[in-house]
């Protein structure tokens, strides 16, 4: 393994004080935690909170800031933070008004941020939860964990990032919310897995020629691996299983990731972008928005996901809204 | 000298920590390669923070159950941590350990993990070592068996519980998002959970 650190112990820690030294402007940490918080505050509005495993930066202390995230816990990488970080995160943050919890949708997570927001509920401190679970590689049944929260997260955090900055109550920030989380679907795959430091080898193997398709952004194998094909190929595979769903049809409007896992060039991620909105065109969907770039990665991983988010005129207009964060400004 | 109890923490902590790379490269085949890693970082803080003179037997277990609940992450610290915390309750004031009550702890254990992850037996989960070791434990300890030979049949009873798991697909925690492919490989907190109950055994 080559990886640039000074020892696998204190990635997240050596992390945290690298963006609160690079963005003192977006970002503060609590002292002895690993949360990030926003240095200007959150006072009278409602607070946004999210978090997971480290190893998918930006995500989330990136989206810290006006307009989106009022605070973000780093776990261990591509472990859930643990409830004493996420109360210490809900209790900075809320500014007055309730304090929503974005959580994706993993067994570690869901527990660890339940058991955070009884200990803040018990404090007298109005808490809700919205749980993203957008990867359509897994199956939707009550027999399993159900789907993973993957990079559709990131527009959850925009647009109730955005309800809450124009003055929203907790129950609009967490309708719209609600609203993102039914519209959004996202699918990921990889050309090479990526590398856990403390684990010091690949999450999987994957021959020369091999591709695994589905993967989530843990590292954790996908629901296929075959032969690799062009990017064409490739995105239409994971634009099936997303139209699949039913949701997207023509006349309606989309936005739209694609989102690299980490190490991929952006020169690929934007070939696969012209074959998307070409397919788009074609079945005559209209584009909102584009965003292409690392917006949810994993560690060093080689791959994409894309995700698709139908929007109405009130999620559009979020969307639209200013946001001004460390990995995501907007005028 | 330390107590009974913190000895007994210490030495399932140095298992864990022995079997780190194991139980990691376990969890790399079906999960995301860190049940090892994330355990053993919370052990060796049980090991630093429980309190090594203080002989009460729930006082240690519920410091373990915080300890892991702050340290481990993931899944494993919320059901690890809450099953010892449930089990604390049990010893609470306690100094010594008898059958009876290390049957009710472990009742206690299962009841906790269940109602925080909402798992059954048969899922491929930590469950399916731990509910057939308590059964085989209460079956023996009814027979007249003593503390010791109770333990042997739960850890006899656990070991086919992490065969099984190696025969279903996983429908509980990150496994289960890999569908039929889980199957043919072990549970890694089964695994995790059978070796706590041996070193337990061992101890004794």
């Amino acid at each position: 393994m080559k990886k640039l650190i000074n020892g696998v112990d204190n990635i997240v820690d050596e992390m945290l004080d690298g963006m609160v030294a690079a963005y003192p402007q977006y970002v503060k940490r609590l002292d002895g935690f690993d949360v990030l918080v926003r240095a200007d505050g959150s006072e009278g509005k409602v607070a946004l909170v999210s978090g997971g495993g480290s190893g998918h930066e930006p995500a989330h202390g990136g989206y810290v800031g006006k307009g989106m995230l009022d605070g973000a816990i780093a776990g261990a990488v591509f472990t859930s933070p643990t409830p004493d970080q996420v109360y210490e995160a809900i209790k900075a943050a809320d500014g007055g008004k309730g304090v929503l919890l974005v959580i994706k949708n993993y067994t570690g997570d869901v527990m660890n941020f339940e058991m955070a927001a009884d200990m803040a509920r018990d404090e007298g401190i109005e808490v809700e939860q919205v749980i993203t679970a957008d990867d359509v590689a897994v199956e939707n049944s009550t027999w399993t964990t159900g789907r993973r929260g993957i990079a559709g997260t990131i527009f959850v955090h925009k647009i109730a990032g955005a309800c809450a900055e124009a003055g929203g109550s907790l129950a609009d920030v967490k309708r719209v919310a609600e609203k993102v989380i039914e519209n959004v679907r996202s699918m990921g795959m990889a050309i090479d897995a990526c590398t856990v430091p403390a684990a010091g080898k690949p999450s999987f193997d994957l021959a020369e020629d091999e591709i695994e398709i589905g993967i989530g952004i843990h590292g954790e194998p996908g629901v296929n691996r075959e032969k690799i094909s062009s990017v064409n190929d490739i995105a239409d595979k994971l634009l099936d299983k997303i139209f699949a769903e039913g949701i997207y049809g023509s006349g309606d409007e989309v936005a739209v990731m694609v989102n690299g896992m980490g190490g991929t060039p952006l020169m690929e991620l934007f070939v696969a972008n012209k074959h998307i909105k070409e397919v788009l065109d074609g079945k005559g969907i209209k584009v909102a928005k584009t965003l292409v770039g690392n917006y949810m990665t994993s560690l060093d991983m080689e791959g994409f996901s894309i995700t698709l988010l139908k929007v109405d005129d009130e999620l559009k207009k979020l969307l639209a809204a200013p946001a001004d964060t460390p990995a995501f400004v907007q005028v | 000298m330390s107590t009974r109890i913190y000895d007994c923490l210490k030495a399932i902590g140095e298992k864990i920590i022995e079997n780190k790379d194991f139980l990691t490269d376990l969890d790399r085949e079906i999960g995301d390669a860190d049940h090892g890693v994330n355990m053993a970082r919370g052990f060796q803080a049980v090991i630093e923070k429980v309190d090594q003179d203080n002989p009460d037997i729930g006082a240690a277990l519920k410091k373990t159950g915080m300890t892991l609940l702050s340290t481990v992450g993931g899944a494993s610290g919320p059901l690890y941590g809450t099953a010892y915390m449930e089990a604390a309750k049990v010893f609470a004031g306690k100094t010594e350990v008898n059958g009876e009550d290390f049957g009710a702890a472990l009742d206690a254990a299962i009841a906790g993990i269940q109602k925080r992850g909402k798992a059954e037996k048969g899922e491929k989960t930590m469950l399916d070592s731990l509910i057939p070791a308590k059964d085989a434990f209460s079956e023996k300890l009814a027979g007249g068996a003593s503390l010791k030979e109770a333990l042997d049949a739960a850890c006899v009873a656990a070991n086919e519980g992490i065969e099984f798991t190696k025969t279903i697909a996983a429908t509980k925690g990150r496994a289960s998002y890999l569908g039929d492919r889980s199957i043919g490989h072990q549970d890694p907190g089964a695994t995790s959970l059978t070796m706590t109950l041996e070193t337990i055994r061992d101890f004794l």
